[in-house]
């Protein structure tokens, strides 16, 4: 009985947060703390990773662009998951913030998926022989990429506020399923050409595993886009709630 | 739910309503095929399931923003909205309607414009089998995308837009059959598959299409 009291009242609790005010606040003081972190850990993951590791015996120095690749497509996945959520929770509550959240979370994961695409395309030329080839992760990659497109320009298309947020969000739901069935349409439609994951957390101890030299730096890299990709989703949030409060006042200001 | 069907049939039959120009238009990409890639037999043999596929989708494309568009610009949309039937089932006799005026022309045509392709009968029974399967799911994702875009003037090419990726498992599975026909693969597990995409997106897209429509027409 207790306990689900203690519970209820820290789901209360957590919705309160997303409370427009209340975002603003703890937002605006979490934001420099989080600015700094991603800073200190991708400059240390970066320079680590740059410098500090040694060459790889087959891939050579190339091996070192794995520093951005891993974590910007770590970020656009789930960037996209975070889409999902965003959208699903502003059509059960209601709450401004959470579809905020993902209306600034698509181009941040747009531009993680063009970085991944890029870099592995600059990766793939010299191990690969080719800047692309048709394989199913690239393929679903590009795929993501067009799924973001479609939400972004869905959003830019409709001027009214909240029916662009309902309509963008029921395309995130619906655009989710279809990104998980394009996912293993094309493992079915083409064998692969891309590794597998070897960043694992699990000790695999049949799977070829990367080595502990690259995966410390890699880590340490990853945790700072993951912070940076947090950094720029609150500033973009707190964007789009001052802009909303602007519109808010200008209609305000005609009505008087 | 019927008569809405009838209507939307009559209406796309008559002059004005498009219904053969998603059979020209698959026509003129087949024709074009060959300027593009040459006039190899064998290769385009090779090439021809996945073109006729293409081509199909395309001009599935090409009459989506008419599903709901026309309704909403006059006002029908706001009475059938009214009327007992829900949305769910106005958004279904709407695609059943559409699928029946481009879907299916379009899949009785593909066998016999894979004849220009020189394709084996073999290879063009399943095509006709995968179009079959499968272009009731482009009418649904089509009509979904055509929901949510109502709002939108001239939304015709942000609905490719936000439709297009839709299509990849439809396009990828229903390619997949012809293909692996024409080289003398199994083609069922392709088949079933592109079957169930279809019968996912007729359980699943109703509601999502209401719920766009409901938005919409606030």
């Amino acid at each position: 009985m207790a306990l689900t009291w203690k519970l209820s009242s820290y789901w209360d609790k957590f919705w309160h947060l997303a409370n427009p005010k209340v975002f603003m606040g703890w937002s605006s003081r979490l934001l420099p703390i989080i600015i700094v972190m991603a800073a200190f850990c991708l400059s240390t993951g970066l320079i680590w990773g740059f410098f500090f590791t040694p060459d790889d015996a087959r891939q050579g120095s190339t091996v070192k662009i794995i520093y951005l690749h891993v974590p910007a497509a770590l970020v656009a996945i789930n960037g996209y998951l975070l889409m999902f959520i965003g959208s699903l929770f502003w059509l059960i509550r209601r709450q401004h913030v959470s579809v905020l959240i993902a209306k600034a979370t698509a181009p941040i994961g747009m531009a993680m998926t063009a970085i991944a695409l890029l870099t592995g395309a600059i990766w793939g030329q010299p191990m690969w022989g080719t800047y692309w080839v048709w394989d199913p992760r690239l393929t679903s990659f590009f795929v993501l990429f067009l799924f973001y497109i479609g939400y972004i320009v869905l959003w830019s298309a409709i001027e009214d506020h909240d029916t662009a947020a309902d309509l963008t969000s029921i395309l995130a739901l619906v655009g989710c399923g279809f990104a998980l069935l394009s996912r293993y349409a094309v493992l079915f439609w083409s064998q692969g050409l891309h590794q597998g994951t070897t960043v694992t957390i699990s000790d695999g101890v049949q799977q070829e595993r990367i080595s502990d030299v690259f995966f410390q730096p890699l880590l340490l890299s990853m945790v700072g886009f993951c912070l940076l990709f947090l950094a720029l989703l609150l500033i973009g949030t707190r964007t789009e709630l001052r802009v909303r409060r602007l519109k808010m006042l200008e209609l305000r200001e005609q009505m008087l | 739910m019927i008569k809405l069907f009838w209507r939307d049939v009559t209406l796309a039959v008559r002059s004005g309503g498009g219904f053969g120009l998603a059979l020209i238009f698959f026509l003129i990409v087949v024709v074009l095929v060959p300027f593009a890639i040459g006039s190899d037999q064998i290769m385009l043999s090779k090439v021809a399931p996945g073109v006729l596929w293409l081509g199909a989708l395309l001009a599935c494309l090409l009459s989506l923003d008419r599903v709901f568009g026309l309704d909403f610009e006059d006002g029908t949309l706001d009475l059938l909205a009214t009327s007992p039937i829900p949305l769910e089932g106005v958004y279904l006799a709407k695609v059943a309607a559409h699928w029946l005026t481009t879907g299916l022309p379009l899949t009785l045509a593909a066998p016999i414009y894979g004849l220009l392709f020189n394709l084996d009968f073999e290879v063009r029974q399943l095509l006709f089998l995968s179009l079959l399967f499968g272009t009731p799911a482009l009418s649904l994702i089509g009509s979904f995308g055509s929901s949510l875009v109502l709002g939108v003037k001239r939304g015709g090419l942000l609905l490719s837009l936000l439709v297009l990726p839709l299509y990849i498992p439809t396009l990828i599975f229903g390619a997949q059959v012809a293909r692996s026909a024409a080289i003398g693969q199994n083609f069922e597990v392709p088949l079933v598959l592109i079957s169930i995409v279809s019968l996912i997106t007729l359980a699943i897209l109703p509601f999502a299409a209401a719920a766009a429509l409901r938005i919409n027409l606030r």
